[in-house]
C-alpha cells in the first residue's frame, strides 16, 4: 500500500479563478524520499495543505497511510509530521519549551522519542533556553523539524525546507533527512532548488499547478531526448541572441556561465563543428562541450512543451 | 484533559513573557480608574457670562450681582451693546450674553413685567443647556424676590417649596455614575480586545498551522484561549474595585459574590466577541479595526457616559442587544444601590444568553481546516 495517494486531485482559489492544483495525481511508497520540484507559485504548498488535512480539495480524493485525508483527518494528524514553509513555532517561547509543547500536544514526551531527533536536537542543545524567535534561519529549521519529529510521525511532510537556508545548512539537512529515510520514516519534501532533486529516491516535477513527470532523477535525466551542449564565448548576450535566431536552435537558455542549447534534427552534431561555425560567425573565446542533462534542463524542456 | 493543561502553560506563559502587555494589564485599570473620573464631569462650572446693561439701575446692578455671586458663573465682560458681546461669543471668550433692556426697572416697576435676553453659545451642547437653564434658574430667583413681586402679587407668596433628596448617591457626584462604567470599561477591552489579537496573532505568525495539524481538539485550543483571558479579566476586575475603594471610598453596597458572579457571565461573553471576531480576520490589524468598531458603538450606545432611557427609541433597540448596556446596568445597581440577584435576573440571563450565543457562534466558525 502506498504511503501518500494523490487521486486527480484539483484545488482552486478565488472562487475558480486561479487553479492551484490541477488534476494531480501521484503516489508515494512507504519509505520513500520524494521530491516536489517546482517554482515558486506551482501548488507544492497546497498539495502539501491538503495532505495534512489544512486544505479541502475540490475534485479528487487524497489519502495518507490508507486514512481519508477528509473523513479520516484525524487518524492522519496523529500520524504525520509537518514543517510549513515558513517558520511556524512560537517566537516567544524558547527552543526547549516548544519542544516540550508540541511533544505534549501529541500526548508523548520528549524523552520517549529522543532517539530519533538525537543527532538533531543535539546541535540546538545548546540554545535550548534562548527563544525560537532569536534563532539563526539554520537552527529554526532544526528546531522545527525536531517539533515535526517529536511524535515519531509515519509520515514526514516538510515544504520548502531548504529555502533562505546557507548553502551549508542545507547540505546538513539533507544529510539528516538521509538519516530519517533510514529510520523508515516516509519523507515527502518540496523544493524550489533543481540541485536538492537528484538527493531524492523519485521526484515528481510539477509547474502551474500540473503533474510534467514522476520518476526517479536518472530516469528523468536519462530520457532527455535531445543531445545537450554547453556554449559560451567572450560576448555572451551575442552568442544567445544569435543562436536563437538561427533557425536550427530547438531551446537556448542561460545556465550560470554557459548557455544550454539543443538543436532540431541534427543527431550527429559535435562540439568540434559548432566551435568552428561559432568562430566562423565572429565570436571570441568559443568553449562547447557536450553535456549530460539535469533536472533544471528536463524540467525546462518539460515547462516548454507544456 | 492534560492537553488542556499544557496549552494553558504555555498561553500563561506567552502572557507572562510580554511584559508590555502584562504592564497595560494593571497600569490600565489603575490610570484610567484614577484620572477618568476626575476629568469627566458633567457639572456646568465657570459659565462665561458677558453682559450689556442697557438700564444701569439698582435693579440691574442687582441682577448682575446675583448672577456673578451664584457661583456658576463668571462675568467676563460688560459691553455696551449686544453686537459687541457677540464678539466675545466668536472668539469663544464668552458662552452667554445676557442682555438687559433699557428702562428695565422702570418698566419692572410701572408695568410689573419686563423682558431679558439670553444668547447662549451651543456649540458645546451640554455646557449651553444647562448653562442656560442655570441662568434663567437664577433670573427667575432674583424674580420673585424683588419687592414689587412680593409685595405687589400675593400670589407669589403661594410658592411650592421643593425639598429632594439624591438616592444612593446622596451628593449627586459624577463619580460615582462613573467609576463603575469605568470598571466595566476594563473587562471589556480586556475580553474583546485582547482574546481577538491573539488568536489572530497566532493565524499571522503561521503557528496556528502548526496547531492545527497536531490531534489537538477545537473545544482544547479555544479553552486554552479563553481561559487565562478570563482569569486575567477577574484580576483587573478585582484590582479595578481596589482601586475604586482605594481612591473613591467607593465598596459595593450588593454582595460581592453576586458582583462575580455577573463579572465571569460578562467576561465569557465579551470573551466570546472577542474570539468571534477572530474568526473572521486574518490579522491583527483587521481584528484591531473590526473590534474597535464594535467597542466605540458598545461604549457609546450602552449607558456608560449617557443614559440609556434618552435615546431615540432605534438607538434604545441597538443598546439592548449589546451586552454591555446590561452589565453596566447592573454593576451601578449592585455598587451604588445593593440590588440582589432577585432584582437583576434578568439581565443575568441575557448575559448568559449573549455568552452562549457569541461563543457558540465563534464555535462554529471557527475551523482547522480551510
Amino acid at each position: 500500500m502506498s504511503a501518500v495517494i494523490l487521486d486527480h486531485i484539483t484545488k482552486t482559489y478565488e472562487n475558480g479563478k486561479v487553479t492551484a492544483v490541477d488534476d494531480v495525481s501521484l503516489e508515494v511508497s512507504p519509505g520513500e524520499l520524494f521530491g516536489l520540484i517546482g517554482p515558486d507559485g506551482a501548488g507544492k504548498t497546497s498539495v502539501f495543505r491538503i495532505l495534512t488535512t489544512l486544505l479541502l480539495p475540490e475534485k479528487g480524493t487524497a489519502s495518507v497511510l490508507g486514512f481519508d485525508c477528509v473523513k479520516n483527518y484525524r487518524e492522519i494528524r496523529n500520524r504525520v509530521g509537518y514543517m510549513p514553509g515558513r517558520f511556524s513555532l512560537y517566537q516567544d517561547l524558547t527552543v526547549a519549551e516548544n519542544l516540550h509543547f508540541f511533544a505534549t500536544l501529541f500526548g508523548t514526551t520528549i524523552e520517549e522519542n529522543y532517539t530519533l531527533i538525537k543527532d538533531i536536537y543535539e546541535q540546538i542543545k545548546p540554545f535550548s533556553n534562548r527563544r525560537a524567535g532569536k534563532l539563526s534561519g539554520g537552527m529554526k529549521q532544526k528546531l522545527a523539524l525536531c517539533c515535526a519529529l517529536i511524535h515519531k510521525p509515519e509520515v514526514l511532510f516538510l515544504d520548502e525546507p531548504t529555502t533562505g537556508v546557507d548553502v551549508v545548512s542545507r547540505k546538513e539537512f539533507w544529510a539528516m533527512l538521509q538519516q530519517l529515510k533510514q529510520q523508515g520514516i516516509t519523507i515527502m519534501v518540496s523544493t524550489p532548488y533543481m540541485d536538492e532533486a537528484v538527493l531524492c529516491e523519485r521526484i515528481a516535477l510539477i509547474q502551474a499547478g500540473r503533474i510534467m513527470s514522476v520518476d526517479t532523477p536518472e530516469k528523468i535525466i536519462d530520457t532527455f531526448p535531445a543531445q545537450l551542449f554547453a556554449v559560451k564565448a567572450a560576448d555572451i548576450y551575442r552568442l544567445l541572441t544569435d543562436l536563437r535566431n538561427d533557425p536550427a536552435t530547438e531551446s537556448c537558455y542561460t545556465f550560470g556561465e554557459y548557455l544550454h542549447i539543443t538543436f532540431r534534427g541534427h543527431p550527429d552534431t559535435n562540439p568540434q563543428q559548432l566551435q568552428e561555425w561559432l568562430e566562423q560567425r565572429g565570436h571570441r573565446n568559443v568553449a562547447v562541450k557536450q553535456i549530460r542533462a539535469t533536472i533544471e534542463d528536463s524540467f525546462i524542456r518539460l515547462m516548454n512543451e507544456a | 484533559m492534560k492537553v488542556l493543561r499544557f496549552i494553558l502553560r504555555k498561553e500563561f506563559r506567552q502572557i507572562f513573557r510580554d511584559k508590555t502587555i502584562l504592564a497595560m494589564m494593571f497600569a490600565m485599570p489603575t490610570i484610567q480608574l484614577i484620572i477618568l473620573p476626575l476629568a469627566m464631569n458633567f457639572d456646568v462650572k465657570h459659565v462665561k457670562v458677558a453682559v450689556v446693561d442697557n438700564d444701569h439701575s439698582s435693579y440691574s446692578r442687582q441682577l448682575i450681582a446675583k448672577v456673578g455671586a451664584s457661583g456658576y458663573f463668571r462675568i467676563v465682560a460688560a459691553m455696551p451693546s449686544v453686537r459687541e458681546a457677540m464678539q466675545y461669543i466668536e472668539r469663544e471668550q464668552a458662552d452667554v450674553v445676557l442682555e438687559i433692556p433699557p428702562a428695565f426697572e422702570q418698566q419692572l416697576i410701572r408695568e410689573g413685567k419686563q423682558r431679558i435676553g439670553v444668547s447662549v453659545d451651543a456649540i458645546n451642547g451640554t455646557k449651553a443647556a444647562l448653562g442656560g437653564s442655570y441662568l434663567v434658574t437664577v433670573i427667575g430667583d432674583f424674580n420673585r424676590q424683588i419687592t414689587v413681586n412680593s409685595t405687589a402679587d400675593p400670589a407669589a407668596a403661594n410658592t411650592i417649596a421643593i425639598t429632594f433628596s439624591n438616592w444612593y448617591n446622596p451628593l449627586a457626584e459624577y463619580r460615582f455614575y462613573i467609576v463603575p462604567a469605568i470598571l466595566v470599561l476594563l473587562l471589556t477591552l480586556i475580553g474583546g480586545f485582547l482574546t481577538a489579537l491573539n488568536i489572530v496573532r497566532e493565524k499571522e505568525a503561521g503557528t496556528i498551522e502548526q496547531i492545527n495539524v497536531t490531534p489537538i481538539r477545537k473545544w482544547e485550543f479555544i479553552l486554552g484561549k479563553l481561559i487565562p483571558f478570563w482569569v486575567v479579566g477577574i484580576t483587573v476586575f478585582t484590582l479595578g474595585l481596589a482601586v475604586a475603594w482605594g481612591v473613591y471610598g467607593i465598596w459595593p453596597v450588593g454582595s460581592f459574590a453576586l458582583l462575580y458572579t455577573f463579572a465571569a457571565a460578562y467576561l465569557l461573553a465579551v470573551l466570546g466577541f472577542g474570539l468571534l471576531v477572530s474568526t473572521y480576520t486574518d490579522n491583527q490589524l483587521q481584528a484591531m479595526f473590526v473590534a474597535f468598531f464594535f467597542m466605540m458603538i458598545f461604549m457609546l450606545m450602552s449607558g456608560l457616559f449617557t443614559a440609556v432611557e434618552s435615546m431615540p427609541a432605534w438607538a434604545r433597540a441597538i443598546a439592548h442587544c449589546t451586552p454591555v448596556t446590561h452589565f453596566v446596568k447592573v454593576v451601578r445597581m449592585i455598587v451604588l444601590k445593593g440590588s440582589t440577584f432577585a432584582d437583576v435576573q434578568y439581565e443575568f440571563y441575557i448575559l448568559v444568553f449573549f455568552a452562549l450565543a457569541l461563543n457558540g457562534w465563534a464555535i462554529l466558525n471557527y475551523r482547522k481546516t480551510s
